[in-house]
């Protein structure tokens, strides 16, 4: 059984842009912390990072957990946003649903999402329309490859 | 707007494979927000766009970001990127706070008149290579 290192659980606030990417920095700094490789390091910061922006974009509020432990690093952020209809299509790179006002401050261009996949070793998306989402990602640690 | 330099094709060989920020900023005629005392930092690869998503999806530690956008999460896309510096383009300027956060985190921020394309070129036809 992997070994439980840390658990941190994070509020996000919706439409807060001021203050969006805060956790995802505070993520990579307690990770820079426990001397986590950089480029482990890199890929949390991307998958929590997007993941923090698209409920700062849809959801009204959200918590970001972070789990680590001797093998592997965990993302999950579970909203209470109006949920995703179409999960596949919204997995598709360049879909988007986002307003201009969101492209303006760069993002809402598609990328999200995939983004977030790209970087997990392990990736879930649960979604239920008026409910909410929750995306979980888990990022292995170097020397259990 | 997206432009990758180079579209992530080697530039012509001109014997350049890294950049000072200190001459880069003479290039470009940059000016410095903040990173000042930072500019002996080498760049060999820079990323264009406005869309933070595109630099997120190919991140490159230590590369140089090209935008327009100028607000504060620029500057927390460059956090998380481990890039080196941010440029400004078409004079566009960040708000104190967004500075502030970039000084904290030891980004060098720059910013030029010259436009997108321009500075690309420029950056493209000296040595610096596109991380796409």
């Amino acid at each position: 059984m992997p070994e439980e290192l840390l658990r941190k659980t994070f509020e996000i606030r919706g439409w807060d842009f001021e203050n969006a990417g805060e956790r995802s920095a505070a993520v990579t700094t307690i990770l820079k912390d426990l001397d986590v490789d950089p480029s482990i390091i890199l890929r949390v910061g991307v998958v929590a990072f997007e993941a923090e922006m698209n409920v700062v974009m849809y959801a009204g509020r959200a918590t970001l957990t972070l789990v680590v432990t001797d093998r592997e690093i965990e993302v999950e952020v579970a909203d209470e946003g109006p949920g995703i209809p179409d999960i596949e299509l919204a997995m598709q790179p360049g879909y988007s649903t986002a307003s201009d006002e969101m492209r303006d401050m760069g993002f809402g261009y598609g990328l999200g999402l995939p983004n977030i996949k790209k970087n997990s070793d392990v990736f879930s998306l649960q979604s239920e329309v008026g409910r909410g989402t929750r995306v979980h990602s888990t990022i292995r640690l170097m020397s259990y490859g | 707007m997206t432009l990758a330099a180079g579209g992530g094709r080697d530039p012509p060989n001109c014997g350049v494979t890294a950049m000072r920020l200190e001459m880069l900023r003479d290039l470009l005629r940059c000016e410095v927000l903040t990173g000042a005392d930072a500019l002996d930092t080498e760049i060999d690869m820079a990323v264009a766009s406005d869309a933070m998503s595109v630099v997120l999806s190919s991140p490159h530690p230590r590369a140089l970001m090209i935008t327009g956008l100028t607000n504060i999460q620029s500057v927390r896309t460059a956090q998380i990127s481990h890039l080196s510096a941010i440029m400004y383009v078409r004079g566009s300027r960040p708000t104190e706070t967004t500075v502030k956060l970039a000084r904290d985190n030891k980004t060098v921020l720059l910013s030029t008149e010259l436009g997108m394309f321009d500075c690309c070129g420029i950056l493209y036809s000296r040595g610096i290579k596109g991380g796409v």
